[in-house]
């Protein structure tokens, strides 16, 4: 009996402990938290081997994005709906060898910008000159994003400019103006999306051109006929926008090929990006789409396979909103990081890092979610993210923009947001049965992520110590080394807010090296082209992109943080022909301009 | 929201001899009804974050009751409401790591020993593990709240099939005066705060309600026991939801039966008592 009543009162306290531990663990990670937010740049640099200060007005960048006011029945929630179009793509436009920014608008009648780089540490708006500055005019939509490649093989890279409306082309005609080519190349009339990108799929040496859509391409969101425009379920809408292929066929026109080479989905597509993730010469194509699953094509080089369900990333539906490819534990293979949703007590749905399994490649390839491993899963409202070696340690870091809608502090609107979530797809699929927003935010005034890789299988969030304090609504981010020093830096679109250019400050002492790749056979973009560096007995493969994150695209140049006493074996070049190329011990703390061999 | 384990408080029919494919042990109904919303859901939804948290959590369960059961009663637990326990949790909890599902599962049935009064457990088990869970780990925790996919059928499969279990366990009345409450205080919701009257409804139409209407709240060892007081506690938590509803509370239903089921069960403790002592004192 007394065995009995001792064993009770153990349970009894086990009971008070368990219920006490989610307590705990949160006071400790606050604590954690707090201590890393309190140090200044010195320490930051001593401790992590960087920091970051915004400089946009000191570097002559005064951009801020406006969102659409789109048709008054969708006024209610207009927050929601016209929440996404803040978009930045690096390009060097003028190829004079320095990185130059182009950044989008989305209310009609404003203007986007191109920042050409002076060389001196600013920056100046040559758009409207150059004639891509006013392309949201009533009638044509306005812009969500903008895509670089160079599709006629000129040696200057061309815009395609995404939009909810006419998408546009512009050829560039040598870096002194632009021309609309939108018709003669066969662009559609409308659509409206949110992600693109550049890639040679069928390795032709012609760029071609992947279009995702978001709200169905039938909808003028300026003149909605209907308010039946929402997805028609959280996490399994298939009322999305269509997706496009447009092949290029060398004379300045595209064929849209997308159901004849197997992509025929209509999920809310918001992210893509594409790279050879099976070794087979061939860009493979991974789409995160908002209410429902990340699709991944395998290319075959004519055909696109779906593969989402056998490769594990296709079973849990969550709000995808971003893709990029990174070489996290330097093994020459890729994870792909999608960010999604997590708000305190309301939806936990929790980032993706999907890491390809141990023993499993070429067509077997299959990947598990280490997100929470790494440390890399709760971001908030997460939108766009790149990854990038920001402290050139040798191990690529990654940032990450976050923040949905930021109106009122004090006042959420998720409570009628999960109210609605959760209804039966009559009703979600109709704006008119959502309640009025009426200033409230929804997942705002969030504070940024920026996870520093320790190079052992853990990330460690150090944005507010390397100074990345701000809490606008984020969207896309893009990284490249402004000023051709060997640091990225990194460049944030904000919806309905500043772009802002965070400049980096590395650690003297840790090497790094850049490839600028040029292709003859390949594309001249050289999108697609993949280099595997050999180093102080460790290797990282990195993949010329033409659009990755979310509305974003990073500068061409590849740079590698090598860290301390760094000696490189090698350098192994494979371009989209499926040329092999390898330079011997390429010198460090350079940039190496580097064209294809014929 | 609380566990499915109304059944198994209702013990077996005694004994029909005669073997029909009809007559089913009434103790596995809930069991065998919520598998099958789990696999149906899960194979074509994929609704679960995945098999392996959902399987710790129903191996949690089990696992404590028996022990449990061995050292508060001395003997081995039937298994079917720790079962019911765990796959509840499997299904409601919605979080990216492993250990909410343990601890959940754990505090569930541990309530079930330690919070008694005259003997009986007070909160519904699964209700306590994930109230508690929501309200204090609200960083990693949230519940489903969403559909299970866009299609009317397999809405209109459960709900058929879960109002025949219901009524074949006579409990009906329960999940009937909840709905028609709900129902009533959506519209009125609706007319207070003019918000689309669709928006208020939307909730009932979601798996995280269906559950709730047809099992949770007809435990039978955490409700009353007269029918008239089953039915005005049920109304008295769709009243306190619409309370709660309208300070905006994502988990209205969860809290709203955590605070009305357990007060009730104490009143009729309390009463029974009154009842056992009053004889005595006039008498004395």
């Amino acid at each position: 009996m007394t065995g009995s009543r001792t064993a009770r009162i153990i349970v009894g306290i086990l009971f008070v402990a368990l219920i006490a531990t989610p307590v705990v663990l949160k006071r400790i990670a606050v604590a954690r938290e707090t201590a890393e937010a309190h140090t200044n740049a010195a320490t930051a640099l001593a401790r992590h081997g960087f920091y970051l200060q915004e400089v946009s007005h000191a570097a002559g960048i005064t951009f801020v994005h406006e969102a659409p006011v789109l048709d008054p029945k969708l006024e209610p929630i207009m927050p929601e709906v016209a929440s996404m179009g803040a978009s930045v793509s690096i390009v060097d436009f003028d190829r004079d060898g320095w990185p130059d920014i182009y950044v989008v608008n989305s209310a009609i009648g404003r203007k986007n910008a191109l920042y050409r780089n002076m060389h001196d540490g600013t920056f100046k708006d040559v758009a409207p000159a150059l004639g891509i500055a006013d392309v949201n005019q009533s009638g044509t939509g306005v812009s969500t994003g903008a895509v670089w490649g160079d599709y006629d093989n000129d040696g200057y890279e061309d815009l395609f400019l995404i939009k909810w409306g006419r998408p546009e082309l512009f050829h560039n005609d040598q870096g002194r103006g632009f021309t609309r080519v939108s018709e003669q190349a066969g662009m559609p009339l409308w659509i409206n999306a949110d992600t693109a990108i550049w890639f040679d799929y069928d390795g032709d040496g012609l760029l071609d051109l992947f279009v995702g859509g978001y709200y169905a391409e039938d909808i003028d969101l300026w003149h909605v006929k209907t308010t039946r425009i929402m997805p028609d379920s959280f996490e399994y809408a298939k009322n999305g926008g269509r997706k496009y292929l447009f092949h290029n066929l060398g004379n300045g026109k595209f064929e849209e090929v997308s159901e004849k080479v197997g992509i025929d989905s209509h999920r809310w597509a918001l992210a893509a990006s594409a790279a050879d993730l099976r070794g087979t010469g061939h860009p493979d194509l991974f789409v995160s789409n908002d209410y429902g699953v990340s699709e991944l094509y395998f290319n075959d080089g004519k055909k696109f396979h779906e593969v989402g369900k056998e490769t594990g990333i296709g079973f849990a539906p969550k709000s995808g909103m971003n893709a990029a490819f990174g070489d996290i534990l330097n093994q020459g293979k890729y994870a792909v990081y999608v960010s999604n949703i997590s708000e305190d007590g309301v939806l936990i749905q929790g980032n993706n890092l999907w890491v390809p399994k141990q023993g499993t490649t070429g067509d077997m390839l299959q990947y598990e979610n280490l997100a929470r491993d790494f440390g890399v899963e709760l971001g908030g409202w997460s939108f766009g993210a790149q990854f990038g070696d920001l402290n050139n340690d040798g191990t690529l870091d990654l940032y990450l923009a976050n923040g949905y809608i930021s109106l009122d502090r004090n006042r959420s609107y998720w409570y009628d947001f999960s109210k609605v979530a959760s209804g039966n797809s009559t009703i979600i699929g109709d704006a008119a049965n959502w309640p009025a927003f009426q200033g409230r935010s929804l997942s705002g005034y969030q504070n940024k992520r920026v996870w520093l890789n320790d190079g052992e299988g853990k990330f460690i969030d150090v944005a507010q110590a390397v100074g990345v304090s701000d809490t606008y609504d984020g969207r896309a981010v893009a990284m490249a080394d402004l000023w051709n020093r060997g640091v990225l830096d990194v460049v944030v679109a904000n919806q309905k807010g500043p772009l802002l250019v965070y400049k980096n400050t590395v650690d003297p002492n840790n090497d790094w090296i850049e490839f600028e790749l040029e292709g003859t056979v390949s594309n001249r973009s050289a999108i697609g082209a993949q280099v595997t560096l050999f180093w102080n007995g460790q290797q990282q493969v990195q993949n010329v992109s033409g659009g990755t994150g979310f509305a974003a695209e990073n500068d061409r140049r590849l740079h590698f943080g090598l860290g301390k006493n760094s000696k490189i074996e090698k350098a192994v070049i494979r371009w989209p022909s499926g040329k092999i190329q390898t330079i011997d011990q390429p010198a460090v703390r350079q940039i190496h301009k580097i064209k294809e061999p014929a | 929201m609380s566990q499915v384990s109304l059944p198994t408080a209702i013990p077996p029919a005694p004994a029909p001899k005669k073997i029909s494919l009809l007559s089913f042990d009434n103790r596995y109904l809930a069991p065998a009804f919520i598998t099958c919303i789990l696999l149906v859901g899960h194979l074509t939804f994929g609704i679960l974050e995945s098999y392996q948290k959902t399987l710790l959590a129903i191996v949690t369960s089990i696992g404590l009751e028996l022990l449990l059961g061995r050292i508060f009663y001395h003997k081995w637990m039937h298994p079917a409401s720790a079962y019911i326990s765990g796959i509840s949790v499997g299904i409601l909890v919605r979080s990216p790591a492993y250990w909410p599902y343990v601890l959940c599962a754990a505090i569930s049935i541990m309530s079930k020993y330690v919070l008694r009064v005259k003997g009986r457990h007070i909160w519904n088990p699964s209700n306590f593990g994930i109230s508690v869970l929501l309200f204090l780990a609200a960083d990693t925790v949230a519940s489903l709240s969403i559909q299970w996919g866009n299609y009317l059928l397999p809405m209109v499969v459960i709900w058929v099939l879960g109002s025949v279990i219901i009524a074949r366990l006579h409990r009906f009345h329960i999940t009937g005066i909840y709905v028609a409450s709900f129902l009533a205080f959506a519209f009125l919701r609706s007319w207070m705060t003019h918000s689309p009257w669709q928006s208020e409804v939307a909730p009932i139409t979601g798996p995280m309600y269906q559950l709730f209407i047809f099992f949770m709240i007809t435990d039978p060892k955490t409700t009353v026991r007269t029918k008239r007081g089953q039915c005005i506690v049920v109304f008295l938590v769709a009243l306190l939801e619409m309370v709660l509803r309208l300070n905006q509370v994502v988990y209205a239903p969860f809290y709203a039966l955590f605070i009305v089921g357990p007060s009730a069960m104490l009143f009729e403790i309390w009463m029974d008592s009154r009842r056992t002592n009053f004889p005595k004192a006039v008498a004395a």
